[in-house]
């Protein structure tokens, strides 16, 4: 099929809200729906916020709070997992970053197809609703640990093993549904919708960031969706998927021949590739905020777009160096540390990038840009414990112990979050027409950065005394080797800094509220950035876009500081004077 | 300019703390100290990239932060220089991988002089198997356990007659000798970790895995599970004492084989309502978590239970009878015995049920003294982890005797 014969949604057939209903809750226009992912997203993410407070509290001061029974400790500490890990993180790098920028950033009036694009973010709320359900079932939500392994998850000894692992499965499977749905339609869009002249090597790193992990999520997630499947098979009609003969609570049950291990190939063949679902649209966004606020193009943009690739296509192949103690065949452990550590080079040259693009910058250091350079220090950390725990040898003391812990949060957690935030800090002012406070954000930064370090750089050490993790107390009758009193004191200092980062949240969300009604005006382009969605005709941007005709893009997104321009940036719509130098895309 | 001096705070900090804080590796026991060189090498290497990547951001940071009328440069690319890097990453690699696969070999491949002993997990409690004089372990198969075999034991295998166990959490090793551990579990996943020899291995139900060490210190270690098994995860600990051969020989002697206890099983007799009390108890797995031999398991013992008194977590004292068995069972988190977790789930018994069960704890454990109050010093109620070494090792064949019918 020819080109020519995609209409670039010159007159696209646009279905215009009639009434405050169609327009800002069954809306089809995608700007509404990426707020609507990120509100929801949002919400949900505090109440995992909360959820980490009461295990910090429980570990930093055990015996203190008798409310926190083991029960609640264990669903407490599986909540918060599976809602950062899916809730907020998926549902926000891709459900609200992707859904706002893939049309506007590739000059489109909409997604390819808006009415299943708002039918997913329906569905995705669904999936949270579901989820929040657990606390009201019977038996409260599932204490199994966000990996859900079975046979645990669907025994008696585990709390929710009844009615929360069911609503647990049952929301991940309706999730899956909606991310498929939104998923198809980023695809779609980055591949048929882009605007004249946005060639594949003109689109900015986060676009590709965003356009790997969505493939990625769609040969990714159907491995959970039948995990889930199967688990509620097996828990509720007594099939043996997961399950071998065992004998629970001293009773015999009716399973056999089934095979816990079959989860974890399938959990983990969808976990790999999901720290890069969440890790490679955050590399993305990242990589343009250093750009805009150091006035510098990306250092090595096409090597980054290579590097983004790779690492997709190697995070299918990693997948068991989460299970080197798992009871596997031992000869795997030689080709999955292999190949996890092969995946390390990409990375490497992914952050060398970025920080080589601060050398001879211009550097502004905007709240965007603190939290954009935040985040390579905190990914450097989490990238090089990686490395730790991907040698296989080197993971056998640290696995399951608090190192690992440390290690995901860095590399997964904070490091992703912190781009978030730097980047809802970049967009806001597009979004609502109007800046952020700063001061707030100065606060917001300072403390989000320096106390999640104070958090998770100690808790390494943690691991290297043996501290075991998902542990509800360490000490049983007297001090244990692995838990000398120094270490508690430690926990206690890693809660009450955990507090603090947690409280400042709520400042964020203050800021965001109040700069929405009497936040500085921002004007089309504060930051002076390049890409096509600084180029909209209304700020915010209005149904459609653009005006009467779609713009045309003459470069790629990083013309910052071209010797001979008189500005330090030319937006990708500019086309070529006879400026020297200019890149040759 | 705040955030470059902060960065250099944080690496010099985060160098610093890694030399002056307490918190490292405790002391190795086992043969795995070529583990602690891998870990070793790849904090170098790691170490030496952090500083160098973090040190160069933070001095791009302040030596080009914005100034009136300064331009960046403009350097789309530097293939050179990129391939530069790609090569002298791709060496640090393989730096820490070579070796680290090479110890993995290791540990994959078990010594031929190597003892074999089995590890039994359950919920939540660690139980163990020697091979005895054929040096055979015997077959079992989980759907063979049940109150008179808990290891379930294929009864027609002659290799399992002279097969030592060790019901109790509480294992001995010798010094110096090769073992290789069978791991095996008869419910969920667990985890063989004992921090002080670096190894460890899950136990899966449905398979058996294995790993080795070799103790090289004698002494007393914790044993930790460390995969998520449930409610009880962190309650879950044993206890591996590594002995000299000499001392450890004596300990495997006075362990009971499996023909032993077999013939020490006679059966006791109760009223036809504590047989049915007795029926409830093992259907509902009570013995899963209390055991009728003054050994701790997860939950206090019910050797001499009822009339006795009993200290509870908030200090008060309660004298066990028909509404406290009854309280405990129904809402077991009401009142928790002193010592220990409050991790038993609610059970909701019929009337009848509660009755025969309540008939049959008093005549199993009211009427007669126990069989023996010698408690080793280490099974106090506060220890809910370390079993009675004592209890377990002289009345093994109590237990059954008590259980068996």
């Amino acid at each position: 099929m020819a080109q020519a014969e995609i209409p670039y949604q010159e007159d696209m057939a646009l279905h215009h809200p009639h009434s405050w209903v169609t327009k800002y809750w069954f809306s089809q226009d995608h700007k509404v729906i990426a707020v609507q992912y990120g509100i929801t997203a949002m919400s949900v993410g505090l109440v995992a916020l909360v959820l980490s407070w009461i295990m910090r509290l429980q570990i930093g001061f055990p015996g203190t709070f008798d409310w926190i029974t083991p029960e609640l400790y264990y669903q407490s500490i599986t909540m918060h997992g599976m809602i950062m890990v899916i809730y907020l993180l998926t549902a926000f790098l891709l459900g609200s970053f992707g859904n706002y920028l893939v049309p506007l950033m590739l000059g489109a009036r909409d997604m390819v197809f808006p009415f299943v694009n708002m039918i997913s973010y329906h569905v995705y709320l669904l999936s949270v609703i579901i989820l929040m359900a657990s606390y009201f079932v019977p038996g409260g939500p599932t204490g199994a640990g966000w990996t859900l392994y079975p046979p645990q998850a669907i025994l008696t000894g585990t709390p929710g093993a009844d009615w929360g692992i069911l609503t647990m499965l049952l929301s991940l499977a309706v999730f899956i549904v909606a991310f498929t749905m939104g998923g198809l339609n980023y695809i779609t869009t980055i591949l048929q919708a882009r605007t004249r002249g946005m060639t594949l090597m003109r689109m900015p790193l986060s676009i590709w960031g965003i356009l790997m992990a969505t493939v990625l999520g769609l040969l990714a997630f159907p491995a959970l969706f039948v995990s889930a499947v199967m688990m509620i098979l097996d828990q509720l009609i007594g099939t043996s998927f997961f399950m071998p003969s065992v004998v629970s609570m001293g009773q015999q049950l009716d399973y056999s021949g089934g095979s816990p291990l079959l989860f974890q190939h399938l959990f983990w063949f969808f976990g790999h590739p999901e720290v890069y679902i969440v890790a490679l649209p955050a590399f993305g966004v990242v990589s343009d905020l250093l750009s805009v606020h150091s006035r510098k193009n990306i250092f090595g943009y096409r090597m980054m777009v290579w590097a983004i690739v790779a690492i997709g296509v190697l995070s299918f192949v990693v997948w068991a160096h989460h299970m080197y103690v798992s009871g596997m065949h031992p000869y795997f452990g030689f080709f999955f540390a292999t190949t996890t550590l092969v995946i390390a080079v990409p990375t490497a040259i992914k952050v060398y990038n970025w920080t080589i693009t601060l050398w001879r910058a211009n550097i502004r250091l905007t709240v965007p840009m603190l939290f954009a350079i935040a985040f390579v220090i905190t990914f450097v950390v989490g990238g090089l414990t990686g490395l730790f725990l991907g040698n296989v040898i080197v993971d056998v003391p640290l696995s399951d112990t608090y190192f690992v812990v440390a290690h995901f949060h860095m590399v997964m957690g904070v490091a992703p979050i912190l781009v978030i935030f730097g980047a809802i800090y970049h967009w806001y002012p597009k979004i609502t027409g109007r800046m952020l406070n700063d001061t707030l954000g100065q606060w917001h930064f300072w403390v989000t950065f320096i106390g999640t370090y104070v958090i998770y750089y100690p808790m390494h050490y943690l691991g290297f005394v043996g501290v075991p993790r998902r542990y509800y107390e360490n000490e049983i009758g007297g001090a244990s080797a692995f838990y000398p009193e120094s270490a508690a004191l430690l926990n206690e200092t890693i809660t009450i800094a955990a507090l603090v980062v947690g409280a400042f949240q709520f400042v964020f969300i203050y800021n965001m509220v109040v700069s929405y009604f009497r936040g500085k005006p921002a004007g089309d382009n504060p930051w002076g950035a390049t890409s096509l969605e600084w180029r909209t005709p209304q700020t915010p941007p209005i149904h459609g876009n653009w005006g009467d005709k779609l713009p045309t893009v003459h470069r790629w997104a990083y013309d910052f500081s071209v010797p001979g321009a008189k500005e330090d940036f030319i937006p990708q719509d500019v086309p070529h004077d006879d400026e020297h130098g200019a890149h040759r895309t | 300019m705040a955030l470059a001096i902060v960065l250099l705070i944080v690496i010099i900090g985060s160098v610093a703390f890694n030399w002056l804080s307490p918190w490292w590796f405790t002391d190795i026991a086992s043969n795995w100290g070529n583990i602690d060189t891998t870990v070793f090498i790849t904090f170098w290497v790691c170490g030496i990239v952090f500083v160098a990547v973090c040190l160069f951001m933070t001095y791009c940071v302040w030596k080009f932060r914005h100034k009136e009328g300064s331009r960046a440069d403009y350097e789309p690319e530097n293939s050179r220089l990129e391939w530069w890097l790609t090569v002298v990453t791709t060496i640090g690699v393989v730096a820490m991988l070579a070796p680290g696969l090479v110890v993995w070999d290791d540990y994959v491949n078990v010594p031929p002089d190597a003892q074999e002993f089995e590890v039994l997990a359950k919920q939540w409690t660690w139980a163990f198997r020697f091979p005895g004089e054929d040096g055979k372990l015997g077959t079992v198969d989980t759907t063979n356990i049940g109150m008179d075999n808990p290891f379930g034991m294929n009864m027609d295998d002659p290799n399992g007659a002279d097969d030592v166990l060790v019901p109790a959490s509480r294992v001995h090793l010798p010094k110096d000798q090769p073992v290789k551990v069978w791991l095996r579990s008869i419910d969920v996943l667990h985890d063989f970790f004992v921090p002080e020899f670096r190894a460890k291995m899950d136990a899966v139900p449905g398979m058996v895995t294995y790993f080795w060490f070799e103790p090289t210190k004698v002494g007393e270690y914790e044993i930790l599970c460390a995969e998520l098994c449930g409610v009880g995860h962190f309650s879950m600990r044993g206890r591996v004492q590594i002995d000299t051969q000499e001392d450890f020989d004596a300990w495997l002697d006075a362990q009971p084989t499996w023909a032993e206890m077999q013939a020490g099983i006679t059966p006791k007799s109760y009223s036809a309502m504590a047989m049915r009390g007795r029926d409830v108890a093992e259907t509902n797995g009570c013995f899963a978590c209390h055991t009728l031999d003054g050994s701790v398991v997860v939950g206090p013992t019910w050797q001499g239970l009822w009339g006795s008194t009993r200290t509870m977590t908030d200090g008060s004292e309660v004298v066990v009878d028909d509404a406290y068995i009854d309280e405990s069972v129904r809402n077991p988190a009401v009142k928790v015995v002193e010592g220990f977790a409050p991790v038993m789930i609610p059970y909701d018994l019929s009337e009848e049920d509660m009755q025969a069960l309540i008939e049959y704890l008093r005549e199993e454990t009211g009427a007669e003294e126990p069989m023996s109050a010698d408690r080793g010093e280490d099974a106090a109620p506060a220890d809910a982890v370390a079993l009675n070494e004592a209890a377990a090792s002289n009345q093994g064949l109590a237990v059954l005797n008590a259980q068996g019918g």
